[in-house]
C-alpha cells in the first residue's frame, strides 16, 4: 500500500434473501485501499465482485459489517446522505457505460455536476477539459447513439470523473469493449491512476487486472488472495 | 437540468407522446365541454330573462308565465298596484293569444302578443316602428309565410271557433315593422300588436286581462323583497324573480347537469389513466438509465421531479389542445342542439366560461401530476443495485 487507508472494509457481509434461504453473496470480506492505488477484483462469474463494489461505492448496504471511505462511515448513511456521497466522493463506471441517450456527450458529463449544483459556466468548463482528457472534446455535441462503444465508455469515465471523486469504481468497463478499444481504456485508466486517482475494477479481463497495481481474487463470496503486483516502470 | 431531461425524454419517443397527447386533448375536451354544458344553459337563461332589465314576472297564481292560457284579470288596476310596491321602476303588461293571418288559400297561424310599446322587453325592432292602434310587427318568419313586407295591409283574426267557423275579433292592420323576438325562435311565426288591440279583439275574454307582467325594479332594489310584496300586494297572482326562475330551470335541467358530471368526471379519469400509463411505460424502459442516475448521485428528488414534470407536460400540452379542441366541439354541438324547434336564439347549450373553464382544465392538469406520482415513486424506489445486476443479466 502507498499510504493511509482510504477506504476501509471489516467483516462485510451480504445476504440476499431469495425463496425464503439467504443468498451469502459476500461473506466477511475486509479490507483496505490506500489513496492512490489501483486494484482489480477477480473472480470467477457470481463470486460476489460486483455487489463489493456496490457495497464500497455505498449503491448497497452491508447485511453486517462495515464501509468506510475517507473516514465516512458509508454503510450506515440513510439513502440521502448516501446518494450525497455518491454524487461528490465516488465515480462510477459501469460495463454497460449506461450514458443518458437523449443527452449529448457534453451533457453527460455535465449531468453530475449539474447535480451538485456546479455554476452552468464552470460545469461547461470541466466537461470540455474531462472529454478533452479522454479524448473525445470533438464528439462533445454527439449523442451516445453516434458514438462507438470505446468512445462511451470513454465519455462514460469522463462523467465519473467530473465531480472530482476521490475513488473511481468500475465493474466489467471492457466487458462490452473489443480486445483495441479495451486496451484504450485500460491505458486510460493507468494514465489516471499515475495521476493520482485510486481506482477499484471488476473485471474477468486478465488484460485489465494485469494492468492493476494489486489484484484481490474472489471465491464464494470471500478473498482467498489478496496480491500486490509488481510495480511497472 | 430535470426540465430538459423530462422535455427530452418526452421526445424521445416523439410519435407515442403526440398520441398520448392527443388522448388527453380528446379527454379535456370533454371535459371542457361537460362543464361549458353544466353551465351553459343555466347562465344563458339567466342572460335571456335578465335582458331589458326585467327581474320579476307576474303570472296568474299557481303558473308559470304562458304556462297555461290563464290571464290576470282587472289588469289595469293590478298594474298600478305593482307600479306602487318601493323599487319597482317599470310594469309591462303582456297578452299573449293566436292570430289567424287571413286572405290567403290557408290562413297563416302565429303567436302574437299584446304589449304596451313605450315598456316592452319582448322584442327588438330590426325595421320600421312600433305596433300602434291599427299596426304589428312581425317576425320574418311570418313575413315569409304570409308573403307581406313592411308596409303591407294584413287581414288579422283572433278567437276562432271551430264550430261556428268564426273569430271573436278581426281587423286589418298595416305590418309597420320587423322585429327579433327575445324568447321565442327565429322559425317561430310572431306578431307584437298594442296591448289595448289584442284585448278588444278578444272580446270580453279578453277585456282588462293580461297573460303577464314584467316588472323592472331598481338596481339597488332586491327583486326577491320586491317579488314578496307584489305577492303580498295580489294575492291572486305568481311572482317570480329572475333568480327563482333561473332556480327553477336549473331544478328541471339537473338531469343535464348529472350527465355533464358523470362524463366530465370520466373524461378526467380517462385522462388521469391516460398519463400514468404513458409515464408507466416510459418508466419502465428506462429503469437501467434511471438506477444508473441513482447510483451516480442523482437524488431521489430529481428522479420523482422529472417524472412528475413529464406527466405535467403531457397534461398541460393535452390540456392546451383539449382547450381548443373543446371550443370548437362545443360551438358544432351547440349549432345542433340549437336547432331544435321552439327553442329561443338566445339560449346557448354549451357556454365558455374562462373561470370554469380553466379551473376544469387546472383539475386535470392536477391529475397530470397526480399521474405522474405513481411512476415517480415507482423509479424512486428502484433498488440500485438489484436493478443494476437486473440489466445486466439482461
Amino acid at each position: 500500500m502507498s499510504g493511509q487507508p482510504l477506504l476501509v472494509v471489516r467483516d462485510a457481509h451480504r445476504d440476499y434473501p431469495r425463496s425464503g434461504e439467504p443468498v451469502h453473496a459476500v461473506r466477511g470480506v475486509s479490507l483496505d485501499v490506500a489513496q492512490g492505488e489501483y486494484v482489480a477484483i477477480v473472480g470467477p462469474s457470481g463470486c460476489g465482485k460486483s455487489t463489493l463494489l456496490n457495497l464500497l461505492g455505498a449503491i448497497d448496504r452491508p447485511t453486517s459489517g462495515s464501509v468506510s471511505i475517507g473516514g465516512s462511515a458509508v454503510s450506515t448513511l440513510p439513502d440521502k446522505a448516501a446518494t450525497r456521497f455518491r454524487l461528490t466522493h465516488i465515480g462510477f463506471v459501469f460495463q454497460r457505460f449506461y450514458l443518458l441517450p437523449v443527452l449529448t456527450a457534453q451533457e453527460n458529463v455535465e449531468l453530475p455536476m449539474a447535480e451538485a449544483k456546479v455554476p452552468l459556466a464552470e460545469r461547461r468548463d470541466r466537461a470540455r477539459e474531462l472529454l478533452g482528457y479522454v479524448g473525445l472534446e470533438a464528439r462533445a455535441d454527439h449523442r451516445p447513439a453516434e458514438l462507438s462503444g470505446g468512445e462511451q465508455q470513454r465519455v462514460a469515465i469522463a462523467r465519473a470523473l467530473a465531480n472530482r471523486p476521490i475513488v473511481l469504481l468500475a465493474d466489467e468497463p471492457t466487458g462490452e469493449l473489443d480486445a483495441r478499444t479495451g486496451s484504450d481504456v485500460i491505458a486510460l485508466f493507468d494514465r489516471l491512476n499515475r495521476d493520482g486517482m485510486t481506482i477499484i475494477v471488476v473485471t474477468h479481463d486478465e488484460k485489465l487486472a494485469g494492468a492493476a497495481r494489486r489484484v484481490i481474487h474472489m471465491l464464494d463470496g470471500r478473498v482467498i488472495r489478496d496480491e500486490p503486483l509488481l510495480r511497472r516502470a | 437540468m430535470r426540465f430538459q431531461l423530462a422535455a427530452l425524454s418526452l421526445r424521445r419517443h416523439a410519435s407515442r407522446t403526440l398520441l398520448a397527447v392527443l388522448g388527453v386533448a380528446v379527454s379535456a375536451a370533454m371535459l371542457l365541454d361537460m362543464v361549458m354544458l353544466a353551465t351553459g344553459m343555466r347562465q344563458s337563461f339567466a342572460s335571456l330573462l335578465g335582458r331589458n332589465g326585467f327581474t320579476i314576472r307576474v303570472s296568474p297564481r299557481g303558473t308559470l308565465p304562458f304556462d297555461t292560457e290563464a290571464t290576470i284579470g282587472q289588469a289595469r288596476d293590478a298594474a298600478v298596484a305593482i307600479e306602487r310596491i318601493a323599487g319597482v321602476t317599470a310594469v309591462a303588461p303582456v297578452l299573449g293569444t293566436t292570430i289567424h293571418v287571413l286572405g290567403a288559400a290557408n290562413p297563416v297561424t302565429a303567436f302574437a302578443l299584446g304589449v304596451d310599446p313605450a315598456v316592452q322587453g319582448d322584442y327588438q325592432l330590426l325595421q320600421g316602428q312600433h305596433p300602434t292602434a291599427n299596426t304589428l310587427v312581425a317576425s320574418d318568419a311570418l313575413l315569409h309565410a304570409t308573403g307581406a313586407s313592411v308596409g303591407d295591409t294584413l287581414d288579422v283574426a283572433v278567437g276562432f271557433d271551430p264550430q261556428l267557423r268564426t273569430y271573436t275579433g278581426r281587423r286589418r292592420v298595416v305590418v309597420s315593422g320587423r322585429a327579433r323576438f327575445t324568447y321565442l325562435s327565429a322559425d317561430d311565426r310572431a306578431a307584437a300588436l298594442q296591448l289595448a288591440s289584442v284585448q278588444a279583439m278578444g272580446g270580453a275574454d279578453r277585456t282588462d286581462r293580461v297573460s303577464l307582467f314584467m316588472v323592472r325594479t331598481a338596481p339597488n332594489v332586491d327583486p326577491e323583497a320586491a317579488r314578496v310584496a307584489i305577492e303580498r300586494a295580489l294575492p291572486r297572482v305568481t311572482a317570480l324573480s329572475t333568480a327563482g326562475a333561473v332556480a327553477e330551470a336549473e331544478h328541471r335541467l339537473s338531469y343535464f347537469r348529472q350527465l355533464a358530471f358523470i362524463l366530465g368526471a370520466v373524461s378526467l379519469i380517462v385522462g388521469f389513466l391516460l398519463v400514468t400509463t404513458i409515464v408507466t411505460v416510459s418508466v419502465n424502459e428506462r429503469i437501467g438509465e434511471i438506477a444508473i442516475m441513482r447510483a451516480i448521485g442523482v437524488s431521489r428528488a430529481h428522479v420523482v421531479h422529472q417524472i412528475v414534470i413529464e406527466g405535467i407536460g403531457l397534461s398541460l400540452a393535452g390540456a392546451a389542445s383539449g382547450l381548443i379542441l373543446g371550443v370548437f366541439t362545443a360551438k358544432w354541438l351547440n349549432s345542433i342542439l340549437r336547432g331544435f324547434p321552439g327553442l329561443p336564439d338566445a339560449i346557448d347549450f354549451f357556454l365558455f366560461e374562462p373561470n370554469s373553464a380553466f379551473r376544469a382544465l387546472a383539475l386535470l392538469v392536477a391529475s397530470g401530476i397526480a399521474a405522474g406520482i405513481y411512476p415517480a415513486w415507482r423509479a424512486a424506489s428502484l433498488p440500485i443495485s438489484g436493478t443494476l445486476r437486473e440489466e445486466a443479466v439482461g
